[in-house]
């Protein structure tokens, strides 16, 4: 599968949506709801729940089944309510010493007037700079399209997983294409230029794990993904506060390619 | 696939932000100004009062105390790492046009005799869009204005993340973001400037992270692009929208400032955050 298909496998209708995996994942959940300084996004999914023995805050970014819930939620585009929502159900996190897991499914954060109005972008860089320091483990995992900032802002992560064909860019090949050719027909280019598959990821060692997909059979893999998850929540639940930060500071530190001359 | 490629080194050892004799048209009235005359007016459109965008070597002459900028990190440079149609070409033709490495220069001064560190965007080199070489810079001047206990002064503008380095320039954002929190976290001061145009995934990181966030009046601050808004949700957006003075309104921004009191303003914040002096 080349890039291009893996975006339209990624945004394809009939794959698992956030809730899916919410519903596969924890159990004995309590569902929290909004930010309590402007209201509540039914973007993102958020509350308190069991993954296997452990208890964890989730959120997740939901598209939704039908039109109707589509609507509601902005096609899983997170408004900045839903952005703050997250940060305080990660400070209470934090609080409380459970870790966070993110499930991660957008074309970006929501583009609109009101949006802007409420401070996308201050709600954006206030989640990536209190996410660089929450003092729990923090888990991504990338399960469709992981859409520029509004998808980091759920993947300041200790670990990020994606699925096989998720994909994860800076901007939506959609409208690369239309910046660099001035054409969005040629979204085919962009994907292929931007570099945008979950084995890119690997690569470029922005993801640690890609599970393999099976929606056939998708409880063994929601059960795949848990017991990894544990995994990692066992390790790094191990390691004092300190060295924990120091690893995710490590983490996102190395990022990036560039020449230095002296 | 992402292995380096040869490209020409730039003549660092000699000074740059020397520039051949330019001019700058208004965008407001189109009269063009010459750089010199545009420097001596701080910037400002002589004919009409519209604000010119500063080069940031200007920019720290403006405000900095004479002589004593040093540059940090002025090595750093961009690589076409994903091959991505046209960016070598951009590259070069930035780096010709501005005598720059890369789109933010970055290092330490004294303002009003109060040592800082500070970082000027330059929109003039691929908008200044922020890649690896904008966040690595960026990060590295957080992490030397915390190691020497410094107050950090942001000049910003761009574009956005470069997406012609693909998903790493989105990490950029995570980066800095880090670097800025363990800033703040020792107790350090950051002041952004926001000037003319700050969109895009700088606005979602580093130039919202301020302790302090200042604007210059007029200036374009946003998220999502004003085209992409009118596109998605069908609305005609007010002409104020996304302006410094709209952001303010709406409770994102402390002040705007006017480019003549920018350096008064900025030199009583450095004053009343002086460490280990009372109030």
């Amino acid at each position: 599968m080349n890039a291009y298909e893996k975006l339209k496998t990624a945004r394809a209708g009939g794959r698992p949506m956030g809730a899916d995996y919410v519903q596969a994942l924890f159990t004995d959940r309590v569902p929290l709801c909004g930010d309590r300084r402007f209201g509540e996004d039914p973007a993102i999914l958020s509350g308190i729940g069991y993954l296997g023995d452990q208890v964890v805050t989730y959120l997740a970014i939901d598209k939704g089944k039908d039109v109707e819930q589509r609507l509601q939620k902005n096609f899983g585009c997170p408004k900045p309510e839903g952005y703050r929502k997250a940060l305080r159900l990660m400070k209470q996190a934090e609080k409380f010493h459970r870790p966070v897991v993110c499930i991660v499914d957008t074309l970006g954060a929501y583009p609109g007037a009101e949006g802007e109005e409420r401070g996308q972008g201050h709600a954006i860089a206030e989640n990536l700079c209190e996410m660089m320091g929450l003092r729990t483990p923090v888990l991504s995992v990338i399960v469709g399209e992981g859409g520029s900032g509004g998808a980091l802002a759920l993947a300041v992560a200790d670990r990020v997983y994606m699925l096989e064909h998720a994909v994860y860019s800076v901007i939506t090949p959609d409208g690369c294409a239309s910046i660099i050719w001035k054409d969005a027909a040629r979204v085919q280019d962009a994907a292929e230029c931007l570099r945008i598959t979950a084995q890119d990821m690997l690569y470029l060692g922005v993801a640690e794990q890609v599970f393999p997909e099976d929606f056939e059979h998708f409880d063994a893999l929601c059960a795949l993904i848990r017991e990894r998850l544990l995994q990692d929540l066992r390790a790094l639940q191990k390691l004092p506060v300190r060295r924990l930060l120091a690893q995710r500071y490590r983490r996102f530190r190395r990022y990036g390619i560039f020449e230095e001359s002296p | 696939m992402f292995g380096l490629r040869y490209r020409r080194t730039l003549r660092l050892g000699e000074p740059r932000g020397v520039r051949p004799p330019e001019t700058l048209p208004c965008p407001a009235c189109k009269t063009a100004a010459a750089h010199e005359a545009a420097l001596s007016s701080g910037f400002v459109c002589p004919a009409c009062g519209q604000y010119l965008r500063v080069p940031p070597r200007d920019r720290i002459a403006m405000i900095g105390d004479p002589g004593s900028f040093r540059e940090l990190a002025g090595g750093v440079s961009s690589v076409d790492f994903l091959h991505f149609p046209d960016y070598q070409n951009k590259l070069d033709a930035a780096r010709d046009a501005t005598g720059e490495c890369a789109a933010v220069v970055c290092g330490r001064m004294s303002l009003s005799g109060m040592p800082a560190a500070v970082f000027v965007m330059d929109p003039r080199f691929i908008m200044a869009s922020m890649g690896s070489a904008v966040g690595e810079k960026i990060t590295r001047t957080f992490e030397y204005a915390t190691a020497h206990r410094l107050p950090v002064i942001g000049f910003t503008a761009s574009g956005g993340a470069r997406m012609q380095e693909g998903i790493l320039s989105l990490m950029q954002m995570a980066k800095c973001s880090g670097a800025v929190k363990k800033h703040s976290d020792s107790g350090g001061l950051y002041m952004t400037v926001l000037t003319d145009p700050t969109t895009g995934g700088v606005t979602a990181s580093f130039a919202m992270q301020g302790d302090i966030i200042l604007a210059e009046p007029g200036a374009l601050v946003g998220f999502a692009g004003r085209r992409v808004i009118e596109q998605t949700t069908g609305a005609r957006l007010p002409d104020d929208f996304q302006r410094a003075e709209f952001l303010q309104a709406h409770g994102f921004v402390d002040r705007v400032v006017a480019r003549e009191s920018l350096k008064e303003t900025l030199t009583l914040l450095l004053r009343q955050h002086r460490r280990g002096v009372g109030a």
